[in-house]
């Protein structure tokens, strides 16, 4: 069992997560909004959705295909079912929301222009009360993914910080001093060598230092 | 299961991580901070000036669907790369349409005619506009917009707007005057088919060089201008305008010329209640036919929003804050009509296929 995810995943975590705030940000701004950051917060939600949509399909294909580190064997049953209930949330909402979007303009006859030259064709056909039931959905979905995160978020810093049991770390890129118990043997190649040695036995958790 | 009991620092960080991602959205959002003029806020206005319309558009609800083409001479290629002005013929969906909110009231108002176009070029390449009739508009910005609507709103006794509050508006909005008294003043064509259709605001034509040209552009008819008779518009049919371009197009198909004017140094494009003046550069980027009519139920526009920064590559928005604005404003009315369900033609009752 691997002890941090594949190097592009946390890659990818990262660059998203950054992509993804700014996006939920640039949604709620440009619609709060008749100024001339209107416009142009709008020419950047399209090209940046479907970049989101690209990279978690990227993503989603390399988590099927990897190893996931697991979560510590103390953390209750009910937490362990809720971590990852709220993953395949994370999931939906990171490839379902730029689809939706696009769905919407789709059905509101507008065209999915993403710079000079490039315009998507529609996904469904002209239908306004079809766009009416996508716009509200957008938005919904959009709000619940921001709470999502916003307890992805709660939850790793307590995991970093309070039960410093190493579920932070496994996302991270720090060399050496691991609090992730690491599998004897744990050969798959796509774990960072340095810190399967340096990872302390399973056991010694509780009293690891802090990263 | 004995951990070190974490520092109150730590929790503090732990809880604030959160909080201040979510004020920072809810700043982002206009939830906190200064109240922002959005596209509901203009929405707002213009249904407390006319009434909620279920199922209407909020601004010019009362339209009647057309289709036809727009075959560019390619006089106007040289200045923007829009592949719309390149010679050629493209597909012309679009909609004429009364001002207001209300889409049950008569034609016989001195209102905005106004012609919405969308021309379908190539790749997906979609350009939209939605003009009127009148080469000015009353306001400059949104802020002003949503004053004049609280300030015209029809006071349900008289039927008129409220002389205080329109000479209060009129009081710090002296734009509003230029603009009253050009519709006062100005004759009001007495058929969809003989009115010019102007841009509005100023946009920038881009060419392939990438060299930008202010420009705004009109739609001249080819049918002869006759007036109606301003004294007499309260007597004039419900339908009176919508029915005569019906029968119109029932003879004949309608042309107009697409006439595209160019600023000269100094011309204000971030002000769309000045005109420019008259000796500007005309050129002729070609001709719109208008083949048929249909009601919005049949009709392919009655589900399009004619947003006119939506635009093609070689076409680009101009320093007018009014196109941001009209574009929020445009995307909530939409909003709002889409999920109330599209209401019947409220224009056109006479028109084959058009529900009351």
């Amino acid at each position: 069992m691997p002890h941090r995810f594949p190097l592009p995943i946390r890659l990818l975590h990262w660059t998203m997560a950054a992509l993804i705030i700014a996006m939920l940000f640039i949604g709620v701004a440009m619609v709060s909004t008749a100024g001339p950051a209107y416009t142009a917060l709008l020419a950047l939600h399209r090209p940046l959705g479907i970049a989101i949509l690209l990279l978690a399909g990227i993503r989603l294909a390399l988590r099927i295909g990897t190893r996931a580190p697991a979560l510590p064997d103390d953390l209750p049953r009910i937490q362990q079912r809720a971590a990852r209930v709220s993953h395949v949330l994370l999931y939906l909402a990171m490839i379902g929301l730029p689809i939706i979007g696009w769905a919407m303009l789709s059905a509101g006859s507008y065209p999915v222009r993403l710079g000079a030259g490039l315009v998507l064709p529609p996904i469904l056909p002209p239908d306004a009360l079809v766009f009416g039931g996508l716009r509200q959905l957008h938005a919904l979905v959009a709000f619940a993914f921001f709470a999502l995160i916003l307890g992805h978020l709660t939850v790793a810093l307590i995991h970093g910080f309070v039960r410093r049991d190493g579920v932070l770390a496994t996302m991270g890129f720090a060399r050496s001093a691991s609090t992730e118990p690491a599998a004897p043997g744990d050969g798959d190649g796509r774990g960072d060598a340095v810190d399967s040695t340096d990872a302390p036995a399973p056991g010694d958790v509780e009293g690891a230092p802090p990263p | 299961m004995t951990k070190p009991r974490p520092s109150r620092l730590t929790i503090a960080a732990i809880v604030a991580a959160p909080l201040a991602l979510l004020a920072g959205f809810a700043w982002a959002g206009g939830w906190i901070g200064s109240p922002r003029v959005g596209g509901k806020t203009i929405a707002d206005a213009l249904e407390f000036n006319a009434g909620r319309q279920a199922g209407y558009r909020r601004a010019h609800a009362k339209g009647l669907c057309f289709t036809g083409q727009f075959e560019a001479s390619g006089k106007a290629a040289r200045l923007s790369a829009a592949p719309q002005l390149a010679p050629g013929r493209y597909a012309v969906t679009g909609r004429f349409s009364t001002g207001g909110g209300n889409p049950f009231a008569t034609d016989g108002r001195n209102v905005f005619h106004a012609m919405a176009l969308q021309l379908a070029g190539p790749d997906g390449q979609i350009w939209r506009m939605a003009m009127d009739h009148v080469p000015i508009f009353p306001v400059a910005t949104p802020q002003a917009f949503v004053a004049l609507q609280h300030a015209t709103r029809p006071d349900p006794a008289t039927g008129k707007p409220d002389p205080t509050a329109m000479k209060a508006y009129l009081a710090s909005h002296p734009e509003t005057r230029a603009y009253q008294d050009y519709i006062a003043a100005a004759p009001l064509p007495d058929s969809f088919a003989n009115g010019t259709y102007y841009s509005i605001n100023a946009f920038r034509f881009v060419d392939s060089a990438g060299t930008s040209h202010a420009v705004r552009w009109a739609f001249e008819p080819e049918a002869p201008f006759a007036a109606l008779d301003k004294a007499t518009l309260a007597s004039l049919p419900t339908d009176y305008l919508f029915d005569e371009l019906q029968s119109r197009l029932a003879k004949e198909s309608l042309r107009w010329r697409m006439i595209v004017t160019v600023a000269a140094p100094g011309d204000e494009t971030d002000n769309a209640t000045i005109a420019w003046p008259a000796a500007r550069p005309r050129i002729d980027a070609g001709t719109l036919t208008i083949v048929r009519a249909e009601p919005e139920e049949s009709g392919a526009c009655r589900d399009i929003t004619f947003d006119p920064t939506i635009l093609p590559d070689g076409v680009a928005l101009s320093d007018d804050p009014l196109l941001a604005a009209r574009s929020a404003a445009y995307a909530a009315s939409f909003r709002r009509r889409a999920i109330e369900a599209p209401g019947p033609s409220a224009a056109g009752k006479a028109l084959p296929g058009g529900a009351r």
